[in-house]
């Protein structure tokens, strides 16, 4: 999908708790010896949920492109973690940043790719001119149950991007996006419930993969673009074996990855994860350069973007911390605290 | 001690959140949260005001017996910051433990859950400090 006029990046924000903890450690409760999935994963504060998570990705993403609140005509929240069941995150959002009341403000739910979804509606809000700037954030403070598979990745963060209308000194600019959507029953979580379940029979192949690599395809031929015209590809990231075999399938070495994996030290971040991922590019790419984002959703569902840096990221990325500063404060919890911290521990 | 009412929680929504206070007219010192009076030399003409969201700690308390709402972050920090501006205020520290926290630490405004109302009641949210980061 092709805009007639392309939507510009010009501030992105990530944020990731300071708190974490070791697969090795969960092992030690459950008494696991097999291979862990990634070697930590973030944990939200006591005081900490998906609304504090993105209001720091928000500010964060105001800060690089030297905005106010009020200069946001639009936010959208991708999550799959709300505090309430019924009374949106964006609104609060919308207030804490000072962007009310004159914005469209709403959370949309599509699994993990919840966020990359609104950027496809924000594109054409802010392409045909409907506004000056909006914002999407993708976040989540996933839970897996104790004990089981998801435990081991199940972490947490937010990431905020702000698109404008051309301008020259953007971060980068959007050139296309795709969709590839199906009925998959790979993974869900019924109302009421606190923990998700999934069919292992369809979390593999069927879902991850059939759907990122259709997504992928399609928008490489709309563009007429290879694997070898990008410099990064950044992907979906539930595990660190996934969107490296992905990766892979479509063609790109696992050096085009590892920029934007951080899987490996904050599990999977769920709505956060592809977008967290493509900040972690932002903060180390050059003008000129390529970008692949491929996120993927249960359900489910996956969008592509073919996105190319321009010469802002250089002046914008040090107006606000980077992944690398943020994740160097951390505090590794025993199990005890982590279940304090997650609410866990029941009166 | 009870909890905030909704209508209560509502109306204070934006002080918390931006951290607004008030301005003297008269003798220019601002104070948090914001007066109607200026507690200072009384003057009764006051403005609101954007606060700076960076400052030090002046003087803390470590809580370890907490009021309602407040007993699963025990033990937690509440902290007599000065803001860059001079202005001074108490909020509770995050992000830290009790005995890292020193007199004269910078620290920076961030936006949390203060209170969660019970299990199906409203949550509150506003800003509390943790050390600065950059
Ligand atoms: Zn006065």
């Amino acid at each position: 999908m092709r805009p007639s006029k392309e939507a510009h990046i010009v501030g992105y924000g990530a944020y990731v708790p300071i708190y974490s903890i070791r697969d090795k450690e969960i092992a030690r409760v459950w008494g696991r010896s097999s291979p862990v999935p990634v070697e930590q994963k973030s944990v939200i504060g006591p005081d900490e949920d998906s609304i504090t998570l993105a209001v720091q990705a928000a500010k964060y993403a105001l800060m690089r492109a030297n905005l106010d609140g009020s200069d946001i005509g639009v936010i959208f929240t991708g999550t799959e973690s709300k505090p309430y069941a019924v009374k949106p995150i964006s609104t609060v959002v919308a207030e804490a940043i000072g962007a009310t009341p004159n914005v469209v403000a709403a959370d949309l739910e599509f699994a993990c790719k919840a966020a990359t979804t609104a950027l496809q509606a924000l594109i054409g809000m802010v392409s045909s001119d409907m506004v000056k700037y909006g914002m999407v954030i993708g976040v989540d403070t996933a839970q897996g149950r104790p004990g089981d598979e998801l435990e081991y990745t199940a972490g947490c963060g937010s990431a905020a991007l702000i698109l404008g209308r051309e301008s020259r000194d953007a971060i980068a600019r959007i050139e296309a996006s795709s969709s590839y959507v199906t009925d998959t029953p790979d993974f869900w979580r019924r109302e009421g419930q606190i923990f998700p379940n999934h069919a292992f029979r369809f979390t593999g192949e069927p879902a991850y993969f059939k759907h990122i690599i259709r997504a992928a395809k399609a928008l490489l031929e709309e563009l007429g673009l290879r694997p070898t015209d990008y410099d990064y590809i950044v992907l979906h990231q539930p595990n660190v074996k996934y969107p490296i075999k992905v990766a892979k399938l479509l063609g790109f070495p696992k050096e085009k990855v590892l920029p934007g994996l951080l899987s490996p030290v904050i599990g999977n971040s769920y709505a956060a994860a592809s977008l967290i991922g493509l900040c972690k590019v932002f903060d180390q790419a050059s003008p000129g350069q390529r970008v692949l984002l491929v996120s993927f959703g249960s359900g489910a569902g996956s969008d592509a973007f073919s996105i190319v840096m321009e010469e802002g990221i250089k002046e914008r990325r040090d107006r606000a911390p980077k992944l690398e500063e943020i994740l160097k404060v951390r505090r590794q919890l025993d199990y005890a605290l982590y279940a304090k911290y997650r609410g866990l521990i029941r009166d | 001690m009870g909890v905030p009412s909704v209508p209560r929680v509502w109306r204070e929504i934006k002080y918390k959140y931006n951290l607004i206070g008030s301005k003297c007219v008269k003798c220019g010192k601002a104070c948090y949260p914001p007066l109607t009076v200026c507690p200072y030399c009384g003057g009764k003409e006051v403005r609101e005001v954007k606060l700076p969201e960076r400052g030090k700690v002046i003087s803390y308390t470590i809580i370890r017996y907490a009021p309602r709402g407040f007993e699963k972050l025990v033990p937690y920090v509440v902290a007599l910051i000065e803001l860059v501006d001079g202005t001074r205020l108490i909020s509770q520290l995050t992000d830290v433990e009790p005995e890292e926290v020193s007199i004269g630490m910078e620290v920076e405004a961030v936006f949390r859950r203060l209170r969660e109302q019970g299990n199906s009641g409203i949550i509150e949210y506003g800003l509390k400090f943790r050390p600065l980061r950059r």
